[in-house]
């Protein structure tokens, strides 16, 4: 079954936490191709996104505005979310798509900043992603897709305190599915290995690397199809089901950079 | 007074693709029918039967859900005239366990039984006869129904007729249908006399439609949306009617109006997703078209191998495993027969795998401004929600219909591009005005209403 009130996963209105994600908007374009009349980005500099929503509107969306939301103030979220709701009435899908990847090198000797990190991507999402569940409940139906990563599927050295976020935040997503069962609303896991995106630039790509495009390809797929965790390139959930098993001194040797 | 019997449910329509989540209540009498608008919850109520809208009618996500399956009592039936009122939750099925006995027939019936009479008004439903009798509403002569603005009201078509016609095909949005009062068929016996003409392709078909339709009560044919080619749009054509007593031989001479039937199978709940794919279908396809016979005539059978075949088994809308099942319906204009053949064209070179598709001519239409049937071909599909390319390939289809005047069946919808709904039915805000009078603050709402923005 798809997972939102189209029965071939269209989508009418979508809200994006994460406005400025090269992943979000990726899929967005996408959607507004298709049917999608009401786009929210919800940023940190919404005035950043002007450019962005009025290629929005150019490409067929009726209503397509910023808001302004900070992950890292967790008090300020459920009230975010419940404007939008309240402004626009349903919102077929939410975009769960904040997050810094911070560089380890600099963690190992800053703690600080690495909780910072470890509030924006987790605990901010957990906020967030409660604020947006009570909603769907409330309306009966709706998706929330929550932007993971490879990367907390097992957690690299060399990318530990984001590994590490993102394997909270996936662990939350997949327990707040469980806990929506039966409700209408429903939870999607997305986990994108390598994305060469805003985010990675300068780096160097990992093997299966992807682009934000092919990234919002296997969401919309994946909302179709009704699915509950999606791999982004898909093959990376083969790969991963072996990479979850091998010894740790063959991991640590394979993941290291 | 708060609802009676009240759960939290997730409701999809037959073809559970859909799911949303609602408050269900299920009132066991007209009494507590009549209580359900009480205190309507912010995201509105709307009623439900037994199911079987392929799409998001029959739901309302956050809101309230009736289940009228309980209230479907007969207040009265009139043999000698043929008249029957009898309330909203009852189904064709009962009712014609109740009527055939008697020599008497529903006067209009889909591919199942298994729906009920304020399905039947609230879909304007059609059948095999469309072409002869019209739709459902047509053989309605009054209608009981519960609205916000004014509560209990009687409407037909000559005692406040906008209301009437707006309920009808309204899809339940202007108002709880409490009971209708139908005017029957009368038949001489439960058999019918049917003839079955195989063709080599869509013309053969369409031909013999067109020439010889008129001749038969029921008529409908079966349509291979795999084959290609030359052989593109082959069908199994049936017509048939209903056989008079001296007609019959044998055991069915003795008992003329016997009618007993039966579920032979069951589905069970967890089908793998995929048993209904390319393969399979196209085989099924294949095996269908082959095994009827190249003309047969005055074959006798009973009402539900003619009518009804799907009710034999069970919940067979579980065979499309959980991502299941898209219908669509359209209808184009008789004149518009190259868009038919251009649709049917595209599906097959999509190598769209439809599984029961149905070719049928429908007769004139009746004052519903959201009553589907009009004059015309109606084409239906079911195709596995999981087909990729299925959206894209759908929208394409929408707009041949919209460009030569055509629409697609709200009952069936799932999917459709909200921007269609009033190019498909263009008297869309006529509707809106009377629906607006019988409930002005739009407590009556569902999925379908909210997704197609109706109202």
């Amino acid at each position: 079954m798809a997972t939102v009130r189209d029965a071939v996963g269209g989508v009418q209105s979508v809200l994006v936490l994460g406005g400025g994600s090269d992943l979000a908007l990726a899929t967005v374009r996408r959607m507004v191709a298709d049917r999608c009349h009401t786009v929210v980005l919800a940023a940190r500099h919404p005035d950043r996104l002007e450019g962005e929503l009025a290629a929005l509107r150019g490409a067929g969306a009726a209503t397509a505005e910023s808001v302004s939301f900070d992950a890292d103030d967790v008090t300020s979220h459920q009230k975010v979310v419940d404007d939008v709701f309240a402004r626009h009435g349903d919102i077929d899908l939410v975009l769960l798509a904040f997050g810094v990847l911070g560089d380890q090198d600099n963690f190992d000797h800053d703690p600080v900043a690495a909780a910072a990190a470890a509030t924006t991507n987790f605990v901010g999402g957990v906020s967030a992603g409660l604020a947006v569940a009570g909603q769907l409940r409330a309306q009966g139906h709706g998706t929330l897709v929550v932007f993971s990563s490879v990367a907390g599927v097992r957690v690299r050295a060399d990318n530990l305190v984001y590994g590490a976020t993102k394997a909270g935040l996936d662990g939350f997503a997949s327990g707040l599915s469980d806990r929506l069962a039966g409700t209408g609303a429903r939870v999607m896991v997305v986990r994108p290995g390598f994305v060469h995106s805003k985010m990675t630039d300068g780096m160097d790509p990992a093997p299966f690397a992807t682009t934000p495009e092919a990234v919002a390809d296997a969401v919309l797929d994946g909302l179709r199809r009704g699915s509950e965790v999606v791999w982004a390139p898909p093959a990376l959930r083969l790969v991963f089901g072996v990479l979850r098993l091998v010894p740790r001194p063959v991991w640590r040797r394979l993941s290291a950079r | 007074m708060s609802p009676p019997h009240s759960s939290a449910a997730l409701l999809s329509g037959w073809g559970r693709t859909a799911p949303s989540g609602a408050e269900l209540v299920r009132p066991l009498g007209l009494g507590e029918l009549r209580t359900t608008l009480d205190d309507a919850p912010t995201r509105g109520v709307i009623a439900r039967g037994l199911g079987r809208s392929y799409g998001d009618a029959a739901q309302n996500a956050g809101g309230r859900v009736i289940d009228t399956t309980s209230v479907d009592d007969v207040a009265w039936f009139d043999a000698e005239r043929g008249h029957i009122k009898v309330a909203a939750g009852a189904s064709l099925d009962e009712l014609m366990r109740h009527l055939v006995p008697r020599g008497w027939f529903v006067p209009v019936s889909p591919g199942t039984r298994f729906v009920t009479v304020g399905g039947a008004v609230a879909s304007d439903i059609h059948g095999k006869n469309h072409h002869r009798v019209g739709s459902w509403c047509d053989h309605v002569s009054e209608l009981t129904l519960l609205t916000p603005a004014d509560g209990q009201v009687t409407v037909g078509p000559d005692r406040d007729p906008d209301l009437f016609w707006a309920t009808a095909g309204g899809m339940g949005l202007t108002g709880v249908i409490l009971d209708a009062t139908v005017t029957l068929t009368p038949i001489e016996t439960s058999r019918l006399l049917v003839d079955t003409d195989r063709t080599a392709n869509l013309d053969e078909v369409m031909a013999l439609m067109e020439s010889g339709d008129a001749a038969y009560p029921y008529s409908v044919a079966w349509i291979d949306l795999v084959a290609t080619g030359s052989a593109l749009g082959r069908s199994v054509l049936t017509r048939g009617r209903f056989a008079r007593r001296h007609e019959l031989t044998g055991s069915a001479a003795r008992d003329p109006l016997a009618y007993s039937p039966q579920v032979v199978a069951g589905v069970p709940p967890v089908v793998p997703s995929g048993l209904l794919n390319r393969a399979s279908i196209r085989a099924f396809n294949e095996f269908w078209y082959r095994k009827a016979p190249a003309r047969r005539r005055d074959e006798v059978q009973e009402i539900p191998r003619f009518w009804h075949p799907l009710d034999l088994v069970r919940d067979w809308n579980r065979l499309y495993g959980a991502r299941g099942v898209v219908q669509w319906q359209c209808v184009v204009p008789l004149e518009a027969g190259g868009a038919l053949r251009r649709i049917i064209a595209g599906l097959a070179e999509a190598r769209c795998p439809s599984f029961l598709s149905v070719l049928k001519r429908f007769g004139p239409a009746n004052p519903g401004p959201l009553s589907f049937p009009g004059p015309g071909w109606t084409l239906s599909l079911d195709i596995p929600a999981m087909v990729s390319g299925l959206g894209p390939l759908l929208d394409r289809l929408d707009l041949e219909v919209v460009e030569v005047g055509g629409r697609i069946y709200l009952a069936k919808d799932s999917r459709l591009r909200p921007e269609l709904v009033g190019d498909m039915y263009p008297r869309l805000d006529e509707w809106r005005a009377v629906r607006d009078r019988a409930d002005p603050n739009g407590v009556l709402r569902s999925d379908l209403s909210r997704r197609l923005g109706l109202c």
